[in-house]
């Protein structure tokens, strides 16, 4: 078994999230950067865990970005995984990223390619189904659990109001989101282990961009909250009737 | 030349999400002055053609039992060779879990520029731009689609459902039907309740409720609002509810009309998920909470008094 896991770097959860350049370029100034959540915490977990179950199993990482892309993919590695490569380019668009880790995976002859369920910056949610057409395999998204049996894979994922179990046939492409896997927190052993772990640089391959970012804007700042008394709760629903109109 | 909505159904019947689909595509297509078309996968339970009042003039309905479940790979072919049939500029999804599994692939396939999670219709004056939720709802980009043939993944509850007069004529479409690969086995609904990501309004509660045997408060409130019912991470963490409920950056985003949240703090992790909603009521025992900084309502007080009030309070308005 051999498994890809699609790795993006994101500004921490609680960074300030301002532009510059004319509302052009997020303001990076001052921002921690992390493994995007639901790459760390689900889809590597996950495929950690099935190396755990069955030691032949091989599990690459993988990461499109520039250098300073280096330190998230090392503390990927300090969790798990044998080696990690790095495609050297800047992020254009989905389409262009997916192209790359498209070309990587077919290089690689991978039984599974995990990706995060979204990025927690761009919130696309369309790598992964990118990779998969690219690919020409099947694409099962937002999987909440994910179990393999030899060559088949059980996924329970997301349906509106509930969730549904699939099997499929690998290779395969799958998106990981809560429920895939528990958080784990890398130990020693795992970050001095990472620092001998192959990371593979290599040359972005031909590929096209769809999209360009025109310009970014912040939302308008709320009005401020309208604070009712809790002996009145009555005016609060009479509110939300005939001022709001939401009931 | 066309606009073509994909109208994405649950068990035969067309989703909400959909409704707002074709509205916004119908107004893309009156953008682009051309004709806003529909299609449908597998079974249909509803009146195809009265879909006409959303806007639609002609639906192709992709007839065949097999696509009863979601394969993305079977459904991306399928949609890929109507929408050239009928020469679509733009294609429009919901954001939705259907959605975020195919437009990807017919982005990769037709080699269309793809905007997920937009928010308002394109500005077509110079170019064709769409501004879209980054960010987990902190802010918006502007997207350009730089490609001939345009996909656009609107957010579900991101633009207003308008239903006029019409119909819509409606044609089998002919179309190549692989074979699907993922196999669905079970499908375990909650049965009866509104959909989270599907729902107006959102009662949710958090930490401040203690304990999951508190809860009956939160569902009689919802219940009484027609509500879907959230909560915050740690609740769904300690199995005080079910992981479905949880809302946040690291669970669902939803952007319903009205959210009310009960003994939740507002972390930022928690606001991630929930800041696109139209109103928010903050019902908190602490002033210092920063969710009110985030509320349009707020109530400063015990949620176990304050919540069984509220039950009452609507139950008398709504008679
Ligand atoms: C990377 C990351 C991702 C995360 N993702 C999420 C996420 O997706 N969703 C999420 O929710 N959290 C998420 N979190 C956790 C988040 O930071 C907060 O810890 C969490 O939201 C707090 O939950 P809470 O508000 O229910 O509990 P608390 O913070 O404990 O707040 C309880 C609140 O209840 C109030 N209260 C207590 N008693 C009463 C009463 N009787 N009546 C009224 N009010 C009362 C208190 O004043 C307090 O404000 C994430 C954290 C990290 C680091
Ligand atoms: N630059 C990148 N390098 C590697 N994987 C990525 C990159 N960007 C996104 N991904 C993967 O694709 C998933 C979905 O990203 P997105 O479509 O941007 O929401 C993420 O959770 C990652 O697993």
């Amino acid at each position: 078994m051999k498994i890809l896991v699609c790795i993006s770097k994101t500004p921490d959860t609680t960074a300030k999230i301002a532009f510059t350049d004319n509302n052009t370029k997020f303001d990076t100034s001052g921002v921690q950067w992390i493994i995007n959540p639901y790459d760390e915490w689900y889809s590597l977990v996950r495929a950690i865990e099935l190396k755990e179950a069955d030691a032949s199993t091989v599990i690459h990482l993988i990461t499109v970005g520039t250098a300073d892309a280096e330190p998230i993919i090392r503390k990927a590695l300090a969790l798990g995984g044998d080696e990690a490569i790095r495609v050297n380019t800047a992020n254009a668009d989905s389409f262009y990223i997916a192209s790359q880790i498209a070309e990587v995976a077919k290089q690689g002859g991978y039984d599974l390619v995990f990706t995060g369920k979204e990025t927690i910056d761009y919130n696309g949610s369309s790598i992964g189904g990118m990779v998969a057409e690219l690919l020409e395999l099947p694409y099962i998204s937002l999987a909440t659990k994910f179990e393999l049996g030899g060559n088949k894979a059980t996924v329970t994922r997301e349906i509106e109001g509930g969730e549904e179990v699939c099997e499929v046939n690998l290779p395969a492409v799958v998106s990981c989101q809560k429920g895939v896997a528990e958080q784990r927190i890398p130990n020693m052993r795992g970050i001095m282990a990472a620092r001998t772990k192959p990371l593979k640089v290599v040359e972005p391959s031909a590929a096209d961009t769809l999209t360009a970012v025109a310009s970014f804007e912040l939302p308008p700042p709320k009005a401020g909250v309208k604070l009712i008394s809790p002996d009145n709760v009555e005016e609060l629903v009479r509110l939300l009737k005939e001022e709001a109109k939401v009931i | 030349m066309s606009v073509l909505v994909f109208i994405d159904t649950n068990e035969g019947h067309v989703k909400k999400a959909s409704l707002e689909a074709m509205t916004y595509g119908a107004k893309v297509a009156e953008q682009l002055g051309i004709a806003a078309e529909g299609v449908v996968v597998g079974t249909a339970k509803d009146d195809l053609a009265a879909l006409g009042k959303y806007g639609v003039k002609k639906i192709h309905h992709v007839n065949n039992p097999a696509l009863d479940h979601l394969d993305a790979q079977v459904f991306t072919k399928a949609i890929a060779e109507v929408a050239t049939k009928t020469g679509a500029k733009v294609i429009v999804f919901s954001n939705n879990v259907d959605g975020k599994s195919i437009a990807p692939r017919l982005s990769a396939r037709l080699k269309a520029a793809l905007v997920s999670g937009a928010v308002a219709l394109p500005d077509t004056s110079n170019g064709f731009i769409v501004k879209k939720n980054v960010f987990s709802g902190k802010a918006f980009a502007n997207i350009s689609l730089n490609t001939d043939v345009k996909i656009i993944s609107l957010n579900p509850n991101a633009y207003q459902t308008i239903a006029g007069e019409g119909t819509a004529e409606v044609v089998i479409a002919d179309v190549t039907i692989d074979t699907p690969k993922v196999k669905v086995t079970a499908v375990n609904k909650v049965s009866g309740e509104v959909p989270l990501t599907e729902a107006e309004i959102v009662v949710s509660a958090g930490r401040g409720l203690k304990g999951p045997e508190n809860w009956k408060i939160v569902e009689d409130l919802a219940h009484a609002l027609h509500a879907a019912l959230a909560c915050s991470r740690p609740v769904a963490d300690a199995h005080w509810r079910p992981h479905n409920e949880h809302v946040g950056q690291t669970g669902t985003a939803i952007a319903p009309t009205l959210y009310i949240a009960i003994g939740i703090s507002g972390a930022i992790q928690h606001l991630a998920g929930v800041n696109r909603s139209k109103v928010i009521v903050v019902i908190n025992k602490d002033p210092e909470a920063p969710f009110f900084k985030a509320a349009d309502y707020g109530i400063v007080g015990d949620a176990f008094e304050i919540v069984p009030k509220m039950t009452e309070a609507v139950k008398k308005i709504k008679g």
